[in-house]
């Protein structure tokens, strides 16, 4: 039980991570990279719109009943987000004028669309 | 529109400061910042708020919120802000109109639940508003005759954060229970608050001269020292000496009801003290309970809040030395200024001051046949606690002896009650108030030596007498200087426009506990018919 309890924790980030990315589309980003890893953790999202490029964290929740997604994102988080901007950078040919860290917060309640809600510059 | 502004008030002592706070929702995560030097129960009302928002149906910004409350510099402590940041917060996320809350001042506890909490001060706090030219408070609904009493405010009595969001949105306010006032200790009171109401001067029996002091005491605002056996009655004359005075003006009435509103005492119905205050500290209060303290909210002890009224100190030499010293500033400035390491506040303290001893530790040296057992060492320890200072400063002085059968017997039915000493009392500070007028001072008992000495001398008969018992060591040059404004209280309280010799025999006698004349002013012939 444990294991599908898990599993459909799984498959309701990569949804969420799905609408997120879609939603940055039609936002008019291009995402450069998804789930990009490195030994200091995992980039969600990687995306771009002219000299901006944003680092963007995933938060999916099925309700707001804990707390709205966002509150997720701990400071302690936020500050890795920082470090995994730079690793990113490092390794890419990117040069952009300005980088973001974002955080978007996906509710993806059994009925209806998923809420989306997105938060620029967090840190 | 992310910036919502409105304004509170800080306290610093009985004076207030208006504080703007400035609510901005940006981006960013989730997160609360309080900005500009909150103390713990200041920094706690950010859950406080969330909560309470929340749970009135409303919804908390999940964005950065910065909350700044200016003068960035001035320390701010306590939870009346509750309700400022709150509507600040929901007028930035665009959930309430921000217009009419931008000028007007807002105080208030929240509870979790939405409801709003009393608060002490808002009295001084409203004040305070008004003076800073705001022409709307919003209060909680217990609160609100309090804020009230101030002229030219318009006061908003609210019972909870949803009461006070849907009067802003023009809304049918819900149907919330009324706000509980502030526990008090009279809540607790098994004697009940008007302990002192049945009180009558003409209760005491006997005391002819004793009750006269207590007159002139009560007349020209001199402080009294009673000293005599258990049982002499010096406890029952110094309770009804704040019956004798009049009501307070409406000026000294709304000082004495902020320091009480500070203090937390202040009754929810009654929100003006109109009556002179009387507080009777037991000895072992601290030097905090009787001058006043904290250590972040600095609160009015027993000398404050018997401002405009009577402090009165039973079994004084029981007291600790340095609360008998701590009078001592107070008696010279009518003020108390109390300083701690955050901050200093200074709180009025101007009272009749009485104090009572007994003649000696076992309280029976009294009387031609004494049967007190004391050593001179003890007794010299005991009259040595009051120490030379604060005498000094006392008017005043009265040696009381247990009543003796006949006096009752000769006074039957024949003793005035508190109406007709009152009266006289009233009379006799009309008299002053008119001659100090466009000056500092009020009565007797607060003009300096110098000022009277020279302004308002005494007639030179007078002046001559006083001059001998001086020279021949009798009383000292301060003595003297009390003496001559004890002279023209009882020439206030008989009516005559210049003390003669005869009242500055009286006051020499008042002063030294000698026996007094048995004519009183009001008994003796008119000065004008004696020249």
């Amino acid at each position: 039980m444990g294991s599908s309890a898990t599993a459909a924790r799984t498959a309701l980030g990569r949804y969420g991570e799905d609408v997120a990315a879609r939603h940055l589309v039609e936002s008019g980003m291009t995402v450069l990279a998804r789930n990009w890893r490195c030994d200091l953790g995992e980039i969600d999202i990687v995306a771009r719109r002219g000299d901006v490029l944003a680092v963007v964290e995933v938060k999916t929740r099925a309700t707001t009943n804990f707390g709205s997604p966002l509150e997720g994102v701990t400071p302690r988080k936020a500050a890795r987000l920082r470090r995994l901007a730079a690793r990113w950078l490092a390794e890419h040919p990117v040069k952009p004028a300005e980088v973001r860290i974002d955080v978007i917060g996906v509710v993806i309640p059994h009925r209806g669309a998923p809420q989306v809600d997105h938060v620029q510059a967090v840190a | 529109m992310s910036l919502g502004r409105t304004r509170a008030v800080t306290l610093e002592g009985v004076r207030g400061r208006v504080v703007e706070v400035e609510a901005d929702i940006g981006s960013g995560l989730p997160k609360m910042v309080l900005v500009g030097l909150p103390d713990t129960s200041l920094n706690e009302s950010k859950d406080r708020c969330r909560a309470a928002v929340i749970n009135s149906g409303e919804t908390w910004p999940n964005r950065r919120v910065t909350v700044a409350l200016s003068p960035a510099s001035l320390p701010k402590s306590g939870s009346q802000y509750d309700l400022a940041i709150a509507l600040a917060v929901l007028a930035a996320a665009g959930a309430v109109p921000a217009e009419p809350i931008r000028d007007a001042v807002l105080l208030g506890e929240l509870a979790l639940d939405g409801r709003l909490r009393a608060v002490p001060g808002v009295l001084p706090a409203t004040l305070a508003a008004a003076q800073a030219g705001c022409r709307r408070v919003m209060v909680p609904e217990v609160n609100a005759t309090e804020a009230g009493v101030v002229d030219g405010i318009s006061v908003v009595a609210v019972r909870s954060l949803a009461h006070a969001v849907a009067l802003l949105r023009g809304e049918e306010p819900p149907d919330d229970p009324p706000v509980e006032p502030l526990a008090t200790t009279e809540n607790l009171s098994w004697q009940g608050e008007d302990r002192w109401s049945g009180l009558d001067f003409a209760d005491v029996r006997g005391q002819p001269a004793a009750r006269r002091c207590v007159e002139v005491a009560a007349a020209g605002g001199h402080h009294l020292f009673l000293e005599g056996p258990p049982g002499a009655g010096k406890t029952m004359l110094a309770e009804r000496l704040p019956g004798l005075l009049p009501d307070l003006e409406p000026e000294a009435s709304l000082e004495v009801s902020a320091v009480h509103s500070i203090a937390g005492v202040l009754p929810a119905d009654a929100p003006l003290v109109t009556r002179p205050p009387f507080l009777d500290p037991h000895h072992t209060a601290s030097i905090a309970a009787i001058v006043g303290g904290g250590s972040r909210i600095i609160r009015p002890g027993a000398m404050s809040l018997a401002h405009r009224g009577v402090l009165f100190l039973d079994e004084a030499p029981e007291f600790a030395c340095h609360v008998l010293e701590a009078l001592r500033q107070p008696l010279e400035r009518g003020s108390i200024c109390i300083g701690r390491a955050e901050r200093s506040a200074t709180f009025p303290a101007h009272f009749v001051l009485v104090l009572a001893a007994n003649p000696c530790p076992c309280g029976l040296d009294f009387g031609k046949d004494a049967r007190c057992e004391c050593t001179q060492a003890a007794k010299r320890r005991y009259k040595d606690r009051v120490s030379g200072p604060v005498r000094d400063r006392i008017d005043i002085y009265r040696k009381v002896e247990p009543v003796r059968r006949h006096e009752v017997r000769d006074e039957l039915g024949g003793v005035e009650g508190t109406s007709v000493v009152a009266s006289r009392v009233a009379a006799a500070r009309a008299r002053q108030q008119q001659r100090y007028s466009g000056t500092p001072w009020r009565v007797n008992g607060e003009v300096p030596g110098p000022a009277l000495r020279a302004t308002w001398p005494v007639h030179a008969t007078g002046a001559a007498w006083l001059e001998e018992h001086l020279a021949a060591g009798h009383i000292s040059a301060r003595g003297a200087d009390r003496a001559l404004r004890l002279a023209w209280t009882v020439a206030d309280l008989r009516g005559d426009d210049r003390p003669m010799l005869d009242h500055v025999k009286i006051a020499y006698a008042l002063r030294l506990s000698e026996p007094l004349p048995a004519a009183w002013p009001t008994d003796l012939p008119l000065a004008a018919e004696v020249a």
